[in-house]
């Protein structure tokens, strides 16, 4: 039986967690993280759950520690935001190399700079290349599911690595939207008791966890790292067809909104995705064909699935909220771009950058992106490969 | 999975290596003999020592071996050279000098 309510991005994770009930959860409790870190530590104070809460003084130690209890043999999870994340980098490549199954709740908001706190992805997606699962939501919903399929994901031993769960800062964040919660036995039961094979707390059974290795180990340890990135594939769609089953709600690697039949696809990431399904909605009743294919799982990168949903489409649109700097579009856009290439299937592909810092992304914008893949497919327009969304520009003007 | 790591080699190959390069052990930094990165040497002068072991505890390595309360030379397939031991020696009974060898010439 599933509970209906209303609660924010922040509430719904830090709900999930609650029902979760981790062993351990290091953070760092102010600004640049987000409320998540204080609603799981008044759980704690009146006693709903047990998890140990570890104030500590920086990101870099709030990653270290959730490394150490998760080496201990604690489940472990820490939550952060932007440059919360960053100040982690160098522990978050440690905690994937070092194969150590604890999650990350990210709120995703931009980098400096200039200095700005709204929402984009250029925390997460700076990180893509760290070793981590990385999946995003559209709404609060979602990041609810996906932060309850995150350990079971995470510890399977097809996997262990760590799980970053994503959501979009403020407009999922901190809007409060309708949301249906599952029983916390019903929780309890899909994430099932951690039972950790090797750990430091393992009387009698010795274990040293991250070793310096010699250029004769370093790559084959890298290669066996990329192989489970690999493996994890298989286990977040069989996760996702569990929790399905059993709370009717959710995708695998992503979703495919009225692709079926379209001529003009849309791929997008996080929550405004909601924004280009109503306008798709809008543009259907127009007689366009157009479609939505909303990205959940960005690490591992479904290539060939993508690949696969593009094949009988003659335009597409890659929407990027985040500047990868190389004059040539987004990460999303050159994954897309690499696997269509790879698999053979060519339509016409535009890459469209959006929402940098907290940039509103609007239903309009949507249509005019639709009209311009119209435009390119059918050659009455050429444009350029890789377009700014709501840019000032004296082109423009 | 526990593995024998005794069986792992420079030849593994990569799906044959324990997961995060685990090690299934303790203490093995015994068997990496590290004191050859000495550029100094301590030298102990077992006449001039009270047995005070004020410069065990400060060794950062480990290096001073104590038995029934009184040290004995140093483990050199270990000491790193630094020089604490030295400075924390109230009576002048180790002395450092240049070199990996702990001979004087």
């Amino acid at each position: 039986m599933s509970v209906k309510d209303r609660m924010s991005g922040n509430e719904a994770v830090a709900y999930a967690i609650r029902q979760i009930d981790p062993d351990v959860m290091p953070a760092f409790p102010i600004t640049p993280s987000t409320e998540i870190p204080q609603m799981v530590s008044n759980y704690i104070a009146n006693g709903m759950m047990n998890t140990e809460f570890i104030p500590v003084e920086s990101e870099h130690s709030s990653m270290s520690a959730t490394i150490g209890a998760e080496a201990a043999g604690a489940r472990s999870l820490t939550a952060t935001s932007s440059c919360g994340l960053a100040l982690m980098w160098e522990e978050l490549l440690v905690a994937a190399s070092n194969r150590m199954p604890c999650v990350l709740a990210l709120v995703n908001r931009t980098l400096s700079g200039p200095i700005n706190i709204n929402c984009d992805h250029s925390d997460s997606m700076g990180a893509r290349d760290t070793g981590w699962i990385q999946i995003y939501a559209e709404n609060n919903q979602e990041a609810y599911d996906n932060m309850i399929q995150a350990f079971p994901i995470a510890e399977d031993k097809r996997v262990h690595l760590p799980v970053m769960i994503c959501q979009d800062g403020f407009i999922t964040s901190h809007a409060v939207q309708n949301i249906e919660l599952n029983e916390d036995s019903e929780v309890k039961e899909f994430v099932g008791e951690y039972e950790p094979e090797e750990f430091l707390l393992n009387k009698g059974n010795p274990v040293a966890f991250g070793p310096y290795a010699v250029s004769n180990y370093s790559m084959e340890a890298k290669k066996a790292q990329e192989k489970a990135m690999e493996d994890s594939k298989e286990v977040i769609i069989s996760t996702a067809r569990k929790y399905k089953e059993r709370f009717g709600r959710g995708f695998e690697l992503f979703e495919e909104y009225r692709t079926n039949d379209a001529d003009y696809i849309m791929i997008i990431m996080g929550s405004a995705a909601g924004t280009a399904k109503q306008a798709v909605d809008d543009l259907r009743k127009k007689g366009i064909k157009a479609g939505v294919l909303k990205l959940r799982v960005f690490r591992p990168f479904p290539s060939e699935e993508i690949a696969n949903a593009l094949k009988n489409c003659k335009c597409v649109a890659v929407m990027d909220r985040t500047e990868s700097y190389n004059g040539n579009g987004g990460p999303l856009s050159s994954e897309v771009r690499a696997a269509l290439f790879e698999y053979k299937i060519y339509p016409e592909v535009v890459c469209y950058t959006y929402g940098l810092s907290g940039r509103d992304f609007t239903v309009e914008n949507v249509y005019e992106i639709f009209d311009e893949l119209s435009g390119v497919s059918e050659g009455n327009i050429d444009i350029k490969q890789h377009r700014y969304i709501n840019l000032r520009t004296k082109e423009e003007a | 999975m526990r593995t024998d790591i005794n069986k792992i080699n420079e030849q593994t190959p990569y799906e044959d290596l324990t997961e995060g390069l685990m090690m299934f052990a303790g203490g093995t930094s015994k068997h990496f003999k590290t004191g050859e990165w000495r550029t100094d040497t301590p030298i102990f002068d077992k006449d001039k020592c009270k047995q005070c072991l004020l410069c065990a505890p400060v060794c950062p390595d480990g290096c001073i071996p104590v038995k029934d309360s009184r040290r004995s030379d140093f483990d050199y397939d270990h000491c790193k050279g630094c020089g604490i031991c030295e400075k924390a020696c109230p009576f002048g009974a180790i002395e450092m000098i240049p070199g990996v060898e702990p001979v004087r010439r």
